[in-house]
């Protein structure tokens, strides 16, 4: 990214593995994702916090990493797409995006699951006004996501 | 078990929710440069200098300009008038004129802006009006990339024994295709072998190909053009991806590096193709008792500043401009024309969606103007079989235009809903509510005998230990391409679909089937699966004197083969459906070998203080042959009115000074999961005998309602004829005035 002095340390978790990179401080958590740990799961879209295809948690909350300092992770736990599922099984949710078409071309879809999952993680029985209301800083441009809806009102199901 | 109908899971799906599939960002490299693109300041002048700030540090930087093109400094596409880059004059603003490679990206960026370029300014015609009025001459004698006329009847004898004219004019504007995945793009020139390697976001790697050769001075054996998995396209990614494929390649062929060029959201904004703006006037000839006589269309689209895909899209738009009806007597005339904005080019609908919201506003406003209901003036003039198009093809048997139309009228309760909103009407103070409707066609595949032109080929292969690859060079861009082929395979060859592979398209390995466009990919392509098939299936049963009971029998079989006789391939080839006939100079006859047929019903409510619409609910009904899988479908259809939704009302390009002023996602609005209802699919199936299991193209259709039935409900909420889209706010407190 930048020249090596003005980098510094980062340490942080991701999906529960402990990580170590240096990095400028002002890129952002997406940068240092993609570009220093090497992790590309994680999306770009508009590197402005609009689209949410970079969508993260850090220490559980959802977050658009692509307007976060890389600073910011210092110390964390930073969850992406990766973190969702076991090696060989899909979560729920990402069953459900499976059966329902909740994914198309396939770029908004790891900041979906992310955003998707933190709202199923609240346990109440979901709605789709809930649903649209809190998936509504995410877009898609493929499913007009009602394909979305469907997936995440399946999971729920799925869930109970 | 039959696959095709099922809702086969996504064949890629796996790797798009774990976060596995490879675009092409996330491709791994090691040791390449990073490439960017300085851009005209400008939208009309010449250069006057290009120079590199000597306060810089430009050690380590590639710099590539017009006079580094080591083949021909042009665009081949279906003019030769736009070069790969701007050499000593600009035609538009944004226009690429410098290329640099470094290894670090940030530095790139402080570099961009220490390249200085002189212009002489010249006076730009920014608009259609300015560009008829030839206040500059932008491209030839008329500024006019291509014009086309149609007739049928004899329009001048109607309105000259018309009781009256009805005449209104429509626009449409630009629109952006807005996938989420930017262009992005891999160069590896490998000078030592001579060879050009290219990987990335596209919908054509033939197309990229063809483009690549000339202007890298390469033959085609020494070009490969592979997609990396693509974050939607929308025909976004079916020219410029040749031009960012060139900008890699021109870099890392300098720098002898591999070069990654990756878009960001502005930049994609501000550069990369539009939906044309289309102005269309209808003049309709009527009789003393208000019966149509004839009509007269005249559209007029904006191509930008160079020609691109303009014809063709100028041709889809002119051919779907009658709709689905039968006119005994209609003129259309068309012109695309050259402006100094960046050029324009394909996106879902390729010009019909333009034309078809101005045929479907005009029947609605003249039901209103003749006291009746939208859809049962349609229903006068909806095609019936045996009758013809406007460009005279007589759609036989294959026409559901009325049956579609009763069908979404009764299940919508459109009749009842629209007195309810009148009703409704007459007592809110402080919200008004309408609902309305869009009947249309939407042609499938090249236009007329451009399936023919294309040649396209599809190769299957079964392997030694019994799986079946399709070769083919359609690309997956999350339309579930990949899904459909291999259900058809699946069904043509009797196996599940476990046993199907689809081949990674690349011009090494694949042939040549055809751009992934047009609607054509399942019902063309999908159909030379299944002929491929076929022949592969008649191979193996011969050689074996038998058919297979299971498919480890087939693995067998296959092992048997590949041992006693060699390789095992089917290919099929492009035919066209017999009894199809396209007249081009003329533009009458078989324009699509099938069309599928659409009504939209659309409802929507208005809140008056702040003009605020709100969609309460959409419903798509059409007729697509055979549905290959219906989750995959409906999410086509689905996406696709969405899409259309925000055309209609959010989705506004503003253009300052011949350049997109609000080009990011917080300023051009594309619809969110709170801005839209469920939509409604409701498909009607009728076997086209020449597409896979009897399917139809559906990909474009959905994207040509919206427009007009939202804005069909906005006039019946309203009461003002709503003409333009898109419908903003702003633009319906203009219509009101100061009612």
């Amino acid at each position: 990214m930048s020249e090596e002095g003005e980098l510094t340390t980062i340490r942080c978790t991701i999906d529960g593995r402990p990580h170590e990179h240096r990095c400028h401080p002002l890129a952002s958590a997406l940068d240092f994702l993609r570009y220093v740990a090497g992790l590309t799961a994680t999306k770009e879209g508009c590197k402005e916090g609009e689209c949410g295809a970079c969508a993260i948690t850090l220490d559980g909350v959802v977050v658009n990493s692509c307007v976060v300092p890389a600073a910011h992770l210092q110390g964390r736990r930073v969850g992406t797409v990766e973190g969702l599922s076991r090696p060989d099984e899909l979560s729920a949710l990402q069953k459900a995006f499976l059966e329902c078409g909740g994914a198309q071309c396939g770029i908004c879809t790891p900041g979906m699951l992310v955003t998707g999952a933190r709202l199923l993680e609240e346990g109440e029985r979901l709605t789709e006004a809930r649903i649209r209301e809190h998936m509504a800083g995410n877009l898609c441009r493929c499913t007009g996501y009602g394909k979305i809806v469907e997936s995440l009102l399946r999971a729920s199901e799925e869930e109970r | 078990m039959r696959l095709v109908g099922t809702s086969a899971p996504r064949a890629e799906g796996e790797a798009k929710l774990t976060g596995r599939a490879r675009y092409v960002d996330d491709l791994p490299l090691t040791d390449f440069l990073w490439g960017l693109t300085v851009r005209s300041t400008i939208p009309y002048g010449r250069i006057l200098s290009v120079d590199f700030d000597a306060g810089a540090d430009w050690s380590g930087v590639t710099i590539v300009t017009a006079k580094d093109v080591p083949g021909k400094n042009v665009v081949v596409l279906l003019e030769q008038d736009q070069p790969i880059l701007a050499a000593d004059r600009v035609m538009h603003r944004e226009e690429p004129i410098v290329l640099l490679a470094h290894r670090d990206r940030d530095r790139l960026w402080e570099l961009a802006s220490r390249v200085r370029i002189e212009y002489e300014r010249w006076e730009p015609v920014l608009d259609i009006d300015a560009s008829l009025a030839l206040e500059q001459r932008l491209f030839k004698d008329d500024n006019v990339f291509k014009a086309i006329r149609i007739d049928k009847g004899d329009v001048e004898a109607a309105f000259a024994r018309a009781a009256r004219v009805f005449e209104r004019t429509y626009e449409t504007g630009l629109q952006e295709q807005a996938y989420i995945e930017n262009q992005g793009m891999v160069a590896t020139w490998d000078a030592a072998a001579g060879r050009l390697e290219v990987v990335g976001s596209m919908q054509c790697p033939y197309y990229v190909l063809k483009g690549l050769c000339p202007i890298m001075g390469l033959a085609p054996e020494q070009v490969v053009v592979e997609q990396a998995a693509t974050g939607g396209a929308f025909g976004g990614k079916e020219d410029y991806p040749t031009i960012l494929a060139a900008h890699a390649s021109l870099l890392s062929y300098k720098s002898g590096k591999t070069v990654k060029m990756i878009y960001d959201r502005v930049e994609d904004l501000v550069a990369t193709t539009k939906r044309h703006p289309c102005r269309t006037r209808i003049r309709t000839a009527l009789d003393a008792s208000g019966s149509i006589l004839a009509m007269d269309v005249d559209a007029t689209m904006d191509g930008g500043a160079y020609c691109t895909l303009s014809p063709v899209v100028l041709s889809r738009g002119t051919i779907h401009a009658g709709g689905p009806y039968n006119f005994e007597n209609i003129r259309v005339e068309s012109r695309v024309v050259a402006t100094n904005t960046p050029p324009n080019g394909a996106f879902r609908g390729f010009g019909a969606p333009q034309t078809i919201f101005a045929m479907e506003r005009h029947m609605d406003n003249l039901a209103r103007e003749l006291g009746r209901a939208p859809h049962e003036l349609r229903e006068e003039y909806l095609l019936r079989p045996g009758q013809t198009t406007a460009f005279s093809q007589n759609v036989g048997d294959d026409v559901y235009a009325l049956d579609i139309q009763r069908e979404a009228v009764a299940r919508t309760r459109f009749e009842e809903r629209r007195r309810e909103c009148e009703e409704f009407n007459r007592s809110s103070r402080w919200e008004r509510r309408g609902i309305g409707l869009a009947t249309f066609l939407h042609g499938a595949g090249f236009t007329g005998n451009g399936e023919v032109v294309l040649d396209s080929r599809l190769k299957v292969e079964v392997t030694a230990d019994g799986l079946v690859q399709i070769y083919s060079a359609n690309t997956e861009m999350g339309q579930g391409k990949d899904t459909t082929f291999s259900q058809i395979a699946a069904d043509s060859m009797g196996l599940p679909m476990a046993r199907v592979r689809i081949i990674t398209p690349n011009t090494a390995r694949v042939p040549n089937s055809g751009p992934t466009v047009a609607s054509r990919t399942a019902m063309v392509v999908g159909y030379l699966v299944q002929e491929a098939c076929g022949a592969v299936r008649k191979a193996l049963e011969a050689h074996a004197g038998r058919t297979w009971r299971d498919p480890d029998d087939f693995a067998s079989l296959a092992a048997a083969h590949h041992r006693e006789r060699g390789a095992l391939e089917g290919w099929s080839r492009y035919e066209p459906p017999p009894g199809k006939v396209w007249d081009d100079k003329v533009y009458r006859g078989a324009a699509y070998g099938a069309y599928a047929w659409a009504c939209y019903v659309a409802a929507v409510r208005v809140r008056l203080d702040t003009l605020e619409v709100t969609v309460e609910s959409f419903d798509a009904f059409q007729e697509v042959g055979r549905v290959l899988n219906p989750v995959i479908a409906e999410g086509q259809i689905e996406g696709g009115v969405v899409q259309g939704i925000g055309y209609a009302l959010c989705e506004e390009v503003k253009m300052k000074d011949g350049a997109m002023a609000n080009a990011n996602f917080t300023n051009y609005i594309i619809p969110t999961f709170a801005d839209v209802p469920a939509v409604k699919v409701h498909f009607a199936e009728r076997p086209y005998p020449f597409g896979p299991f009897g399917a139809k193209g559906i990909g474009e259709l959905p994207m040509d309602g919206p427009g007009p039935a939202l804005a069909s409900a906005l006039t019946h909420a309203l009461g003002v004829e709503v003409n333009r889209i898109p419908a903003t706010p702003e633009h319906l407190l203009e219509l009101l005035g100061n009612e």
